[in-house]
């Protein structure tokens, strides 16, 4: 599974290692619901440091499109949601 | 719905919009292209945008902290002719100054980080670009509309997807340097203004009253040691004496003088 960084780029990651940055998605998640942006942060560098330890950084002229996508290391907590639209992380 | 998946889904969705506007695949393919070619200069554009700010700032820091040296040496020049009051006056306006270059000092290195995420995405799509400018001749070259279909969707989508990221990379930078290009603004014009200066003080009071004191302070101490040296420093208190009294004699002359004048003036 290709998984892009936003503003670092993109990482192959293999299948084995796709549940354990789930289940850092869901405390993200859980983040942003509850609107706690220390919380926000702290999840959001949990699960890009995992992508970076397992991952393995793709050449930049790969053109592949990336099957998850993660905000960059700096955003704010608002500048995801507005990434996500508006409603945020409400609906499926 | 997970954060990573309901982002790329956003990406794909803008992608898959584009790509439907298109009729013939060939023609998708050369205006993604240029659409591309645009960015990346749209990219550049944002590093020397960035690099411009980061340079002003850089500028202003060095001016800040040359009035912070100037204080400095205020304060000790102060201390060294007993002026404590100066000296406290001339720390207490650095001490404003120090908290002006901490913002600065901060946000130069924010716009420095800046810098180079840009300078990475820049290199980054310089990469995806010439990779899809190969890969949009083969598919063109070898074009059977089913297949290109495929190729194309996927490329496309792979470069629309960078494209997104760098174009926000951009936009975030974008905001941060219109941020810093104002404030950079606000003290070229109060450094230009003198308000600063007259704040921070290069020739404000606190140097004048150092002047003043350096000038007549100890210099007319010393002046009147060495007249007092020079007239003898026992005979100090007899000259006080004498000095009336010559006075008095002079006076004396001098309303006498005018006496053999009057008969003159009277005949």
């Amino acid at each position: 599974m290709i998984v892009r960084l936003m503003g670092e780029g993109q990482l192959e990651v293999a299948e084995g290692d796709l549940a354990a940055l789930n289940k850092l998605d869901g405390e993200l998640e859980a983040a942003i619901e509850s609107g706690d942006e220390e919380k926000f942060r702290t999840a959001l560098h949990a699960l890009l440091e995992q992508v970076r330890a397992v991952g393995k950084t793709l050449p930049a002229e790969d053109l592949a499109p990336s099957g998850l996508i993660l905000p960059p290391a700096d955003a704010t907590m608002d500048e995801v949601r507005a990434m996500l639209g508006d409603a945020g992380l409400i609906p499926d | 719905m997970s954060v990573m998946k309901r982002m790329s889904m956003i990406f794909k969705s803008k992608a898959n919009k584009a790509l439907d506007k298109m009729e013939d695949p060939r023609e998708t393919l050369d205006y993604s292209y240029q659409r591309q070619l645009e960015m990346l200069q749209k990219v550049r554009r944002g590093v020397a945008d960035v690099a411009t700010s980061r340079k002003r700032l850089e500028l202003q820091i060095n001016q800040l902290e040359q009035q912070q040296n100037k204080l400095t040496d205020q304060g000790k020049k102060a201390l060294q002719v007993g002026r404590e009051d100066l000296a406290r006056e001339a720390l207490t306006r650095r001490g404003g100054l120090d908290g002006q270059l901490g913002d600065l000092r901060a946000q130069y290195q924010q716009l420095q980080g800046e810098e180079e995420k840009l300078t990475l995405a820049s290199q980054r799509l310089q990469a995806k670009v010439d990779s899809f400018r190969t890969r949009k001749e083969t598919i063109k070259a070898t074009y059977t509309a089913a297949e290109a279909q495929t190729k194309i969707n996927e490329a496309f989508s792979g470069i629309s997807e960078e494209m997104g990221d760098v174009g926000l990379a951009i936009q975030r930078a974008e905001e941060k340097t219109e941020n810093m290009k104002a404030r950079a603004g606000a003290i070229d014009e109060l450094l230009a203004s003198g308000a600063l200066e007259d704040y921070s003080g290069p020739r404000d009071d606190i140097q004048a009253e150092l002047d003043r004191v350096g000038a007549t302070g100890p210099g007319v101490d010393l002046e009147l040691e060495q007249m007092k040296a020079e007239l003898g420093m026992g005979s100090a208190p007899k000259e006080l004496d004498a000095a009336p009294g010559q006075q008095q004699s002079q006076a004396q002359q001098a309303q006498q003088a005018p006496r053999p004048q009057q008969p003159g003036e009277g005949q």
